[in-house]
């Protein structure tokens, strides 16, 4: 009986095998430019990966609909994970990928960076913000042991200029004297802003008086950190963390009659939509975050209209970032003459010299005249908002 | 040749066919890859897939053989992936072989993940049941929570260590390195891990383990282990030493663990402590329930299968998991439901029926 069901078992096994080598998945159209998405569908992560998806997939229909250029996009799921996301990058592959537009979620991506670095594929993450997806830093020794990986772009602010930037910006806008830090210990962003920051307040002469941390295990209950931020006095506290972890910090200093200033990142963006928040909590949280959904700029409004009508949501950072990625790749597809018969390599040490050459300036939703440099990174200035009435002001 | 194998024991007979499968599937495999007929995706799974046959097959051990319930398996993979790309950076100016870099750390990151295992099993194993699948949960989680505290780095004085949560140190700063490099960086993990996990070490892993895990089974220790599992009470009033076979079948499980966590780890340039938490151990106790406790081949099996059908199921995109979901189910109810089993008995029956038929016809024919 063994000997059957491990016969039988063996027999699938070939099959599956054998689905794989003939590659049974749908190819890539040739009269089309193959974009391939990655990040998470699925899982704690899913709300990022899916408003990049939503966000993506609406500039295409965009820009298919101008005639020209067509283009096709193919998301997968990444789980939020190294390993998956690998995964799906070799899935893309034999799909027929020619550009890469991910991943989202930033530890998967330093995995998948290499990868495209290896395979001379053009990468344009939209939102994984560590500056080891680009390579080319010093770590903390000080030395650069990971190196640049030529055609991985960014799109988003990396992490250690938010932090810098933030610390800049509390320090030149006197906005608290005494500073408290809650950040996530087991997120690769949080950490990394914290760093950046951590450093830049010593070098400002800051008074720092807190800095307490959590874990996603551990991201329900912030007594102990706020207790702690409110024994020291603190008058300003900085959160470099996604919206879910800062919505209850901001209700449950609430409940402990503690009130001092919030100060946020980009990853604080969204908070006004979180289901069952009392968003008058969020009254006076500033941020720096590089689009707003509010604002009453033509492209901003179409986009937001758009969104929400096919979704039937409020589309948070993500999905503009998404957006612009698809727009610069597109841009920059045009002024190459990259069409769907280039091939990956061919398209990637375009786009690279393309992106790199110093004139090349995409207008989006997150900034305008968006440029990149040799370093992989893009400049674009955070905007400092302030949340009045439930809405975001300029500050 | 008949007769050679008539004289073999039919329980090394088995053992021989497992080898012979992997053998075959591996000789297949590089057959197609040097034709070029493997996908990208295809080749990109060969090493995971390793990783968790190695995973699956030393979990059998502790589950199947030894017949504990562990929920933490994946803690021991986690100190061995990172235990192994230290070791492998500390290495890099010293041994130019990445091949024999790679075999070091795979024997330094097994070494420190059976100390682990020795360590954690001291309490563990003096618990049974329930609570012992508790405290093995909590275990794993552990590990994960303090590797997400580490930070450990390497330059010309050797390698430096910082932890969190002692005294100030929140980032890698703290190291103090004079030039060098950072490898663990806290919760930031290791980046710029060096790739140096290839398909042929992944099938040596494999063998290696299987041989282990066969040759135990079926030796005295093996037999002394499985007498625990089936009657502790008996087993003692025998002689046999419960606390000495559970804490062997523990260690080298923990062992073989910490030696696909460096398999797997060296296949990705980053790596996060968080990845090792309890969905990759329930995962690889998914594989060991469904391809039979105590079952090795059944473990390699339901491994490559169960990995694989996910990433197969790409193309039906957001109902992907869910038809993942409802082949675990027809799987399980396949092996388990009364139906099912009747069924499977029946068609033995039968089977037998006509070998022996077909036997004594030749028999009658000889004579």
């Amino acid at each position: 009986m063994k000997k059957i069901l491990s016969a039988a078992l063996a027999v699938l096994m070939i099959v599956t095998c054998a689905a794989v080598f003939t590659g049974c998945g749908a190819k890539a159209s040739p009269d089309k430019i193959s974009i391939g998405g990655i990040g998470p569908l699925t899982g704690d992560a899913a709300i990022y990966g899916t408003a990049v998806k939503y966000g993506a997939e609406i500039a295409v229909e965009e820009i298919n609909a101008l005639g020209g250029i067509q283009l096709e996009l193919n998301f997968q799921d990444d789980v939020h994970d190294a390993e998956k996301a690998v995964n799906a990058y070799n899935n893309l592959k034999d799909w027929g990928m020619q550009i890469l537009m991910g991943t989202v979620t930033t530890a998967p991506c330093i995995a998948v960076s290499s990868e495209a670095d290896a395979d001379n594929i053009f990468t344009l993450t939209p939102s994984a913000s560590s500056t080891d997806v680009l390579g080319g830093f010093p770590d903390a020794s000080g030395e650069v042991t990971i190196p640049r990986k030529d055609n991985i772009f960014q799109l988003c602010f990396t992490d250690p200029n938010q932090g810098l930037a933030s610390a800049q910006y509390i320090n030149d806008q006197k906005l608290g004297s005494k500073i408290a830090v809650i950040y996530n210990s087991s997120d690769v962003y949080s950490t990394g802003i914290y760093e950046k920051f951590a450093a830049k307040a010593k070098e400002l002469g800051m008074n720092v008086v807190s800095v307490t941390s959590f874990t996603n295990d551990t991201a329900n209950d912030f007594n102990v950190q706020l207790t702690e931020a409110k024994n020291a006095g603190a008058d300003l506290i900085f959160l470099p963390i996604y919206y879910t972890p800062a919505s209850l910090i901001l209700s449950q200093a609430n409940s402990m009659g503690y009130a001092p200033k919030f100060f946020g990142v980009d990853g604080m963006d969204g908070i006004l939509t979180v289901e069952g928040f009392d968003t008058s909590l969020a009254e006076g949280v500033m941020l720096l975050t590089p689009f707003v959904a509010d604002a009453q700029d033509e492209r901003t409004v179409k986009f937001v209209s758009t969104y929400k009508e096919k979704y039937g949501d409020v589309p948070n950072q993500f999905a503009a970032d998404a957006y612009d990625c698809v727009y610069a790749i597109y841009e920059a597809c045009q002024i190459a003459g990259i069409d769907g018969a280039t091939s990956a390599a061919d398209a990637c040490a375009k786009l690279t010299a393309i992106f790199t050459d110093g004139t090349f300036a995409v207008d989006g939703l997150t900034g305008e005249g968006m440029q990149w440099s040799a370093t992989g990174e893009v400049s674009k200035a955070p905007k400092g908002m302030v949340i009045k009435d439930g809405v975001y002001v300029g500050m | 040749m008949q007769k050679l194998l008539k004289k073999i024991s039919p329980q090394t007979r088995s053992d021989f066919i497992t080898y012979g499968i992997v053998i075959a599937a591996f000789v297949i495999i590089q057959l197609l890859g040097a034709a070029g007929l493997l996908t990208s995706s295809f080749s990109g799974l060969l090493v995971p897939i390793c990783a968790y046959v190695v995973m699956a097959v030393s979990l059998n051990l502790t589950v199947g053989i030894l017949g504990e319930l562990s929920l933490g398996h994946a803690g021991f993979m986690s100190i061995g992936a990172f235990s192994g790309v230290v070791a492998a950076a500390t290495m890099e100016a010293t041994v130019a072989s990445p091949l024999l870099r790679m075999i070091f750390a795979m024997i330094i990151g097994g070494v420190i993940a059976g100390g682990a295992g020795f360590v954690i099993g001291i309490p563990v194993l003096r618990l049974r049941g329930d609570y012992l699948a508790i405290v093995t949960l909590a275990f794993g989680e552990i590990i994960k929570n303090i590797i997400n505290c580490i930070y450990i780095g390497y330059d010309a004085a050797g390698l430096h260590f910082a932890m969190a949560g002692l005294g100030d140190v929140q980032s890698a700063e703290a190291l103090g390195l004079q030039g060098g490099k950072v490898i663990i960086n806290g919760p930031v993990g290791a980046v710029g891990v060096q790739k140096l996990s290839t398909f042929p070490i992944g099938f040596a892993l494999v063998m290696l383990t299987l041989i282990v895990v066969l040759n135990i089974k079926r030796s005295r220790t093996g037999r002394a282990i499985m007498a625990v599992r089936d009657n502790r009470i008996a087993a003692e009033s025998v002689g046999i030493s419960i606390t000495r076979y559970k804490m062997t079948a523990f260690i080298i499980s923990a062992a073989l663990a910490g030696m696909a966590g460096v398999l797997f780890a060296m296949n990705y340039t980053s790596l996060i402590a968080g990845k090792f938490n309890i969905d990759t151990s329930i995962l690889v106790l998914v594989f060991v329930v469904l391809g039979g406790m105590g079952n090795i081949r059944g473990s390699i099996i339901a491994t490559v299968i169960l990995y694989m059908l996910p990433e197969m199921l790409r193309g039906f995109d957001n109902l992907r998991m869910l038809i993942y979901a409802i082949v675990l189910i027809i799987v399980m109810l396949f092996t388990n439901s009364d139906g099912a089993k009747q069924f499977r008995e029946k068609m033995k029956m039968k089977l037998e029926a006509k070998k022996k038929t077909k036997e004594t016809g030749k028999g009658g024919e000889a004579a």
